[in-house]
């Protein structure tokens, strides 16, 4: 699998939030139909990374590729456009719309015709789409029409990842996806990355619970302090090697 | 997966519309429900205490003329609140534009008495003030959306500013030759026998603004941006230009607010709109569009501009002090306000 080339790659990517060094020099490679994991401590950049990938941040240094070709994302428009989406550790959820109008946020459908160019929403078919979605994805919803404000922590992350799927054609980005999740609902999500995978998306998952990661990743990536320290194929790691790695007790010579 | 057989969402029962406003839909405005009942029983008890005096025709029609200005600056303030902003700059505004479309349209009469102006002239007095209007809510917009002042401070800014310029352009006087076409038509004719043409046009832009707000994209987005501009910025929207948009829209209703105002007063009234950014943010959050963003409608600030009004017509038909209005009406915002406080405690609870 580490034969073929990458699909989106870091190289060496820095960044500044003030004084702070989130990145520092980070390198990260995803491949289509591979989950790979990025592991870490808090604080090790990870989101930061992500954010970067994503558009949501510019780099202050370093290359971003796609596709074998450099890309510059200056916004998230830029990125997703590409087919690359994501899950947000805040979720990055507008609370007050209901679960359908997160779904479409952004990419709200119109009415056919005139009404349409004039910007009229189709608010029911959204809303069939949107629960045919939901129901393919396996979220469980107390209602469609609740602004997701008022859903549980678990049922909105499941919305966000919901989205990000729906909408991902290349790359999903999925940062602690799982956190606020139930058993069941951990389960489902684990299994719809799978199944995403199998579509020949790459997937990335960016998780604290090492047996989640070891059973779902095909390949795992550890960053420490802004720098990639380790690589591994999942099949044949341990959780101590992982939790080695990020703590800097175990290092790799050619991982940066 | 094999759960898609299962029925894993509540789908809504057979036969049902899925476009149908749900129960909660109704729950959700309960807000306004409540506010519009208080609106009902104002009446019910004006109404009934002095039924010869309130329940007039005459009555009815100033009411409705006296609250047409203050219900288009209402309007444009429901969009700018729904973004989480607030627009204090819209009552400078209003006379800004009043002064320099009133100003254009003498400059266009010969002698400079524009009493007996044409339609033509008073086109070029409408446009100049939308013009007026629009500049505002265009700087406006800029500095809160791209410079990232607060709009706190960015309207307390051109509040002061756009009435110190139309002082500056009329020295402090204000205008007095309105053209009487405009005057005798939009001020004080009416259509269909009893309907005052202020309020035709009143109506008509406050449906407008409610279809925009409820059915198309930029109310979608407008709502958005108030609940979480971060995620929409991530969603794609375009939050900055959006955000110029919506100052961009209060500043034209504010112009065009201005030119409704000439018109029924026949002058400029420099000195007579000093409240109206309170009053309009008052209807808008009586109205139940909440301060925090991300919720409100039209609809609501309807009634939110109604209440005051319906208070101080009833006050004033029953002899009641007329400065007991103002107390009234803050006793009802403070409590429409910690309403929407209590509710959104309760539902972010997780
Ligand atoms: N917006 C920001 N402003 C300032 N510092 C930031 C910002 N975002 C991240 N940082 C800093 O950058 C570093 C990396 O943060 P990041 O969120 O990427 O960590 P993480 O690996 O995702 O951690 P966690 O597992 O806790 O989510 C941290 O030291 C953090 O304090
Ligand atoms: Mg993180």
């Amino acid at each position: 699998m580490s034969g073929t080339p990458p699909l989106l790659a870091a190289r060496a990517l820095t960044k500044h939030y003030g004084t702070v060094e989130a990145l520092r020099g980070a390198s990260f490679e995803a491949r289509a139909g591979e989950v790979v994991a990025l592991v870490g401590d808090n604080g090790a950049g990870k989101s930061a990374l992500v954010k970067c990938l994503s558009g949501v941040e510019t780099p202050d240094a370093g290359e971003i590729v796609f596709d074998g070709a450099p890309v510059r994302f200056t916004s998230p428009t830029d990125a997703r456009a590409m087919g690359i989406e994501t899950v947000y550790q805040d979720l990055a959820v507008a609370p007050d719309l209901d679960p359908a109008a997160n779904l479409f946020l952004g990419r709200e459908l119109r009415k056919p015709g005139l009404l349409g160019r004039l910007g009229v929403l189709d608010k029911a078919e959204m809303r069939r789409r949107a629960t045919r979605e939901f129901a393919r994805l396996g979220v469980r919803l107390p209602s469609v029409d609740v602004p997701i404000g008022a859903l549980s922590g678990g049922q909105r992350q499941s919305v966000a990842v919901a989205r990000s799927v729906v909408w991902a054609s290349r790359v999903v980005f999925m940062d602690e996806p799982t956190a606020a999740l139930g058993v069941v609902q951990r389960q489902r999500v684990l299994d719809v990355i799978r199944r995403v995978r199998d579509e020949g998306i790459a997937v990335v998952l960016i998780s604290h619970n090492m047996p989640e990661v070891l059973a779902v990743a095909d390949r795992v990536e550890v960053l420490r302090l802004g720098q990639r320290v380790a690589r591994f194929q999942a099949a044949d790691t341990t959780v101590e090697q992982l939790v080695g790695a990020m703590t800097g007790a175990l290092t790799q010579e050619d991982a940066a | 997966m094999t759960t898609a057989k299962q029925s894993v969402v509540d789908t809504p029962e057979e036969g049902d519309d899925p476009s149908r406003p749900a129960a909660w839909q109704r729950l959700r405005s309960a807000n306004t429900l409540w506010i519009g009942l208080v609106l009902l029983a104002l009446c019910v008890v004006f109404g009934a205490l002095r039924p010869e005096a309130f329940l007039t025709l005459f009555t009815a029609q100033t009411l409705l003329i006296e609250a047409s200005v203050l219900l288009v600056l209402a309007v444009g303030m429901t969009f700018v609140i729904i973004t989480a902003g607030i627009d204090l700059s819209v009552g400078s505004v209003l006379v800004f534009a009043g002064v320099v479309g009133a100003k254009t349209m003498e400059a266009l009469s010969p002698g400079g008495d524009a009493t007996d102006a044409g339609w033509g002239v008073i086109a070029a007095g409408l446009v100049v003030s939308l013009l007026g209007g629009g500049a505002w809510g265009l700087v406006n917009g800029l500095l809160i959306a791209r410079a990232r002042i607060p709009a706190l401070i960015v309207t307390l800014g051109s509040f002061g500013a756009a009435l110190g310029a139309a002082q500056l352009i009329t020295d402090g006087v204000d205008v007095r030759t309105v053209p009487s076409a405009l005057a005798n038509t939009l001020g004080s004719g009416t259509s269909l026998g009893v309907v005052p043409n202020l309020v035709l046009l009143a109506v008509a832009v406050t449906v407008l603004g409610d279809l925009v707000l409820r059915t198309t994209r930029f109310g979608r987005h407008t709502y958005a941006i108030g609940s979480n501009a971060e995620a929409a910025r991530r969603a794609g929207i375009a939050v900055t230009r959006h955000l110029v948009l919506v100052y961009l829209l209060v500043g034209l209703l504010a112009g065009l607010a201005g030119f409704m105002s000439l018109a029924y007063f026949r002058t400029t009234t420099i000195s007579g709109h000093s409240t109206d950014n309170l009053n309009a943010i008052a209807a808008v959050v009586l109205g139940g569009t909440s301060l925090f963003g991300g919720l409100g409608s039209v609809l609501g600030t309807v009634i939110g501009v109604f209440i005051p009004a319906v208070l101080t017509k009833g006050f004033v038909i029953l002899h009641v002090q007329a400065f007991w209005q103002p107390i009234a009406v803050s006793v009802v915002l403070v409590a429409a306000v910690w309403f929407d406080q209590v509710r959104r405690r309760a539902r972010n609870r997780s």
